[in-house]
């Protein structure tokens, strides 16, 4: 049988398209800063791109295994502190001070996970967010080490090679890379039986325990794989700004990060970037209501959660798989 | 059908369960056969689907063994006895409605996708490779339970006949050692009842072996080759279809509260 040309780039199409969808979305981010020329503009992208390496990790855990954390800006917040600490006092280059970071993270995700992840709904909010009053109330309180309030500058900037990803266009190579990377390691997960675990999970644990999946241990997995993505998300923070204090490591950053998670809708990769971007952006355009700002975001989690409890993006996209599926049905004829 | 007694691949050893005081198991004892179908019938509340739940770990007996060749599966959890080859199905339906139908069944092959968080995040060759297998095995059982073609529908929107059989497919994906499942046809209509029961037949000649709770007794009687019968937590018989069928208590049992035909 001979197959033409176009059939064999179609197959070759479907069957890459997660990864083809990567590299074009790197290939348009490259041309970012080409076109984009201020920096206040290209700064926003960069914060936007520190904030989506945080939200993906949040997004496995809320979105796509069905738990929830309202202390996440802890981890955030923590991520930038132990890399301001550890490369201010010149203890350690900025690389491994990331890393070194992001591994006390996980272990710190450990520690609180594995007794809180026993609990459900409220309570695990209620823990979570407590761990991040916690962190906070450190970061303001214990000032000989965080610095206190006025928090700690002079944080150098991470380097390659002698190449520092000191200002805007330069970083933001740097942080769009690490949200690439984290959109694959995310795709790569929901692609596996551990990702199909945690699917699963979350929509029935009885079910999915008799199925052979380890509940406990696969919740506390991805907790700490989110808590290393914040980790990391913090580390990028404080090495971009030079300047970290304790203001936006509160549990109302806590809760935006939840809010760019429902916007993006619950378990999107893709949308949890259009998420963040809405979030971060939306103080800007309505600058004239900056009194006004946690009432919005609470209006729209609340709207959204009450009419697409999926979140914005992936309950759009099951109402049309969904309508689609059954136009298929009715084709078919009914029943088998 | 006279009762064959293959080698033992589970013994129940007085398993006794309470919830709150009243027994829903006591001191509850058969043997399961490898390579036959076992039948587990009672009245409602006889115990029936609290005695699956304590084999695949989700409740725990108070009393009892549960030995699987020769290994003891009480005090469990329910993972590490899935990983040893028991599946079941849910007597009210337990799929994962907003996962493909596909997903669904890959769900049941869990025990081999390995667990590794590493290759998942990196997904590695040998990651791909063996999605690969499984889906592939997925794919085939969906076919043999009558639902190829409907692989990427989300599971939610299947017709009821069509989420029994894909719980079915879920269970004999992995090829278990014992599959349990928990009414089987409860709610279907007479044509895809004898659908379900041929399936039985079949996997029996395959080889499996099934513990089968069911009220319907047309079929009980027509597929198994050992009967046990509940009541109110006790076994009150046990034997072959045609001896259980004669046995006053079981009559009594289901005096005025089900009508035995066969
Ligand atoms: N989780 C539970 N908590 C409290 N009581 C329970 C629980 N599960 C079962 N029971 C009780 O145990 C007894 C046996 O219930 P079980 O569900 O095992 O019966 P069954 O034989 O499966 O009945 P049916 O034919 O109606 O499915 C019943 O009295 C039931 O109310
Ligand atoms: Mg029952």
């Amino acid at each position: 049988m001979r197959v033409s040309r176009g059939q064999r780039l179609w197959w070759f199409i479907r069957r890459h398209h997660t990864g083809l969808t990567v590299w074009l979305a790197a290939a348009l981010l490259a041309l970012v800063p080409l076109v984009v020329r201020n920096p206040y503009q290209l700064g926003l992208l960069n914060l936007i791109g520190i904030y989506a390496v945080a939200v993906l990790g949040l997004n496995l855990f809320i979105g796509y295994a069905g738990q929830i954390s309202l202390g996440h800006a802890g981890f955030f917040g923590l991520g930038a502190y132990g890399s301001a600490l550890l490369t201010v006092h010149g203890w350690l280059p900025p690389w491994p001070a990331l890393l070194v970071t992001a591994a006390l993270m996980a272990g710190a995700a450990l520690l609180l996970g594995i007794p809180t992840l026993r609990l459900h709904g409220h309570y695990l909010a209620m823990a979570t967010l407590g761990f991040n009053y916690i962190v906070h109330l450190i970061l303001v309180q214990w000032d000989q080490v965080t610095g206190g309030p006025s928090g700690i500058s002079g944080i150098p900037p991470l380097q390659v090679a002698g190449f520092a990803f000191d200002h805007e266009a330069r970083f933001f190579y740097l942080v769009w890379g690490v949200v690439l990377i984290g959109v694959t390691l995310c795709l790569n997960l929901m692609r596996s039986g551990v990702g199909r675990g945690l699917a699963a999970l979350a929509q029935d644990e009885v079910a999915a325990a008799t199925l052979g999946v380890n509940v406990r241990r696969e919740k506390v997995r991805v907790f700490v794989l989110s808590a290393v993505f914040a980790s990391v998300a913090g580390s990028l923070y404080a090495h971009y700004y030079s300047y970290v204090n304790p203001d936006g490591f509160g549990i109302f950053k806590s809760l935006d990060l939840v809010i760019m998670v429902v916007v993006g809708g619950l378990g999107s990769v893709w949308g949890t970037l259009l998420g963040v971007t809405f979030v971060t952006l939306l103080p800007y355009y309505l600058e004239f209501l900056e009194a006004f700002f946690d009432l919005i975001h609470g209006l729209i989690l609340v709207l959204i959660l009450m009419f697409l409890p999926q979140g914005l993006v992936t309950g759009l996209w099951d109402h049309l798989r969904l309508a689609w599926a059954k136009r298929r049905l009715a084709a078919k004829g009914g029943t088998s | 059908m006279t009762l064959r007694e293959g080698p033992l691949l589970l013994d129940l050893q007085r398993l006794s369960k309470n919830f709150g005081g009243v027994p829903a198991l006591a001191e509850v004892s058969f043997p399961i056969f490898r390579g036959t179908v076992t039948a587990l019938i009672g009245p409602n509340g006889a115990g029936k689907t609290t005695l699956i739940n304590c084999l695949t770990g989700v409740v725990q007996p108070e009393g009892g063994r549960i030995l699987f060749q020769g290994r003891e599966l009480t005090g469990l959890p329910p993972h590490e006895i899935a990983a040893l080859g028991i599946a079941r199905t849910f007597q009210n339906l337990r799929l994962f409605p907003r996962l493909s139908v596909l997903d669904n069944v890959l769900l049941g092959l869990t025990s081999q996708a390995g667990s590794s968080l590493g290759e998942a995040l990196l997904r590695t060759p040998r990651l791909r490779h063996r999605e690969r297998r499984l889906k592939l095995a997925a794919l085939e059982a969906l076919d043999a339970f009558g639902l190829g073609g409907k692989a990427d529908w989300p599971a939610g929107i299947l017709p009821y006949g069509d989420k029994k059989r894909l719980e079915m497919a879920r269970v004999f994906v992995s090829q278990p050692a014992l599959a349990l499942l928990d009414e089987p046809v409860a709610g279907l209509n007479s044509q895809e009842t004898a659908e379900v029961a041929g399936l039985i037949r079949q996997l029996r000649r395959q080889g499996r072996t099934l513990l089968v709770v069911e009220h319907d007794m047309e079929l009980v009687m027509g597929v198994s080759d050992l009967v046990v019968v509940l009541d109110g937590g006790r076994r009150i018989a046990m034997g072959t279809p045609e001896e259980v069928q004669r046995d006053p208590r079981v009559l009594e049992a289901y005096l005025g509260r089900m009508s035995v035909t066969a």
